[in-house]
């Protein structure tokens, strides 16, 4: 697997379309649990990075996922404007100056982003939050040696499904304690978009 | 140093409503410190944003510094963004309640103590 700024700019539009697409579903979730306004911001966020990076010229990954990470702290707002942008400004450091990622770099890109949230968030696995799905996903890439699409999907689709019956120890939903059982966790839900769109593109392109 | 300057104050919460009653409170008793708000999204709904973090914080600036008091979910991680990305080295965030730790640390800063002091304060407010 190889990763260029193509298979990025179409990764982004792909989550765009599951996001417009699911974002009355995901602000019934956060209503639930939350603030009830996951959907719309990350509605409104993902398409400013769509129309950022769509006129934009990009020579090396980096500097793409740089704009993706800048757009969406400025415009996502709520708890996942920085949870995101921060994973996709390490996401952005970790690979520095790379005109293509291989699967080496893809994880160990993942291993940034996802150091980056939780240090950002307070956060561990286990506490309802998107890090049970970035987490879980990490864990099942350092098993492999390449992108297994299929795995990765039902992976995410997995740890998203897993954080139904947890307790929230973090986030808006942590001060519902155990009412926060029950409800899928709605930044885990975005997540297990993003990773999904991710999961399309490579399996388009191989 | 200039002997005038006194540590900045930025209050970050979701509503801009609640920043504009915090300062309210803060001028009645203390008028000469420095108080700029980031209270809101940019479309002034719930939410807080960074962009709006860093301008207040570019409103008060000196060189003794600003601190920046949150109330819930991301204003806390907006305000460390914003002093991360930032290209002046004191600023600080303080874990201290909005209302009471802004109150003693405006007093405080009125007062013409050092940052350090400052913060040290408000993080005992509830003491008071």
């Amino acid at each position: 697997m190889k990763l260029d700024v193509a298979h990025i700019l179409d990764w982004m539009e792909k989550a765009n379309d599951k996001i417009q697409q699911n974002k009355t579903y995901l602000t019934s979730l956060d209503q639930a649990i939350g603030d009830g306004d996951h959907g719309i911001n990350m509605a409104r966020g993902f398409q400013e990075v769509i129309g950022k990076i769509s006129a934009s010229d990009y020579s090396n990954v980096s500097d793409l996922l740089k704009d993706i990470s800048m757009t969406l702290l400025s415009k996502v707002g709520g708890a996942s404007g920085p949870l995101y942008g921060t994973a996709f400004l390490k996401m952005s450091m970790a690979l520095k100056d790379s005109d293509s990622v291989d699967y080496p770099q893809f994880v160990h890109a993942m291993e940034e982003a996802l150091q980056g949230i939780k240090q950002r968030g307070k956060a561990e696995k286990g506490e309802k939050t998107l890090v049970d799905v970035w987490e879980t996903l990490l864990e099942q890439l350092k098993e492999q040696d390449d992108f297994d699409s299929v795995r990765f999907e039902e992976t995410a689709k997995l740890a998203m499904e897993s954080t139904k019956e947890l307790e929230a120890k973090k986030g808006r939903a942590a001060y519902l304690r155990e009412r926060s059982i029950g409800h899928l966790d709605p930044g885990s839900v975005s997540s297990y978009y993003i990773f999904s769109s991710l999961s399309d593109v490579v399996k388009e392109s191989v | 140093m200039n002997v005038m300057s006194k540590v900045g104050i930025v209050l970050v919460s979701h509503s801009s409503k609640v920043v504009a009653g915090i300062k309210d409170i803060i001028s009645q008793m203390v008028p000469n410190v420095s108080v700029a708000l980031a209270g809101g999204t940019e479309e002034d709904s719930i939410g807080t944003s960074i962009d709006k973090i860093q301008q207040a914080v570019e409103e008060v600036y000196n060189e003794q510094g600003v601190l920046i008091f949150y109330d819930i979910g991301s204003a806390k991680m907006n305000a460390e963004i914003a002093v991360e990305i930032s290209e002046h080295d004191n600023l600080k965030v303080v874990e201290a309640p909005i209302l009471e730790g802004a109150f003693v640390a405006a007093v405080e800063a009125g007062m013409g103590k050092s940052i350090e002091e400052v913060v040290k304060a408000a993080e005992n407010a509830s003491q008071i």
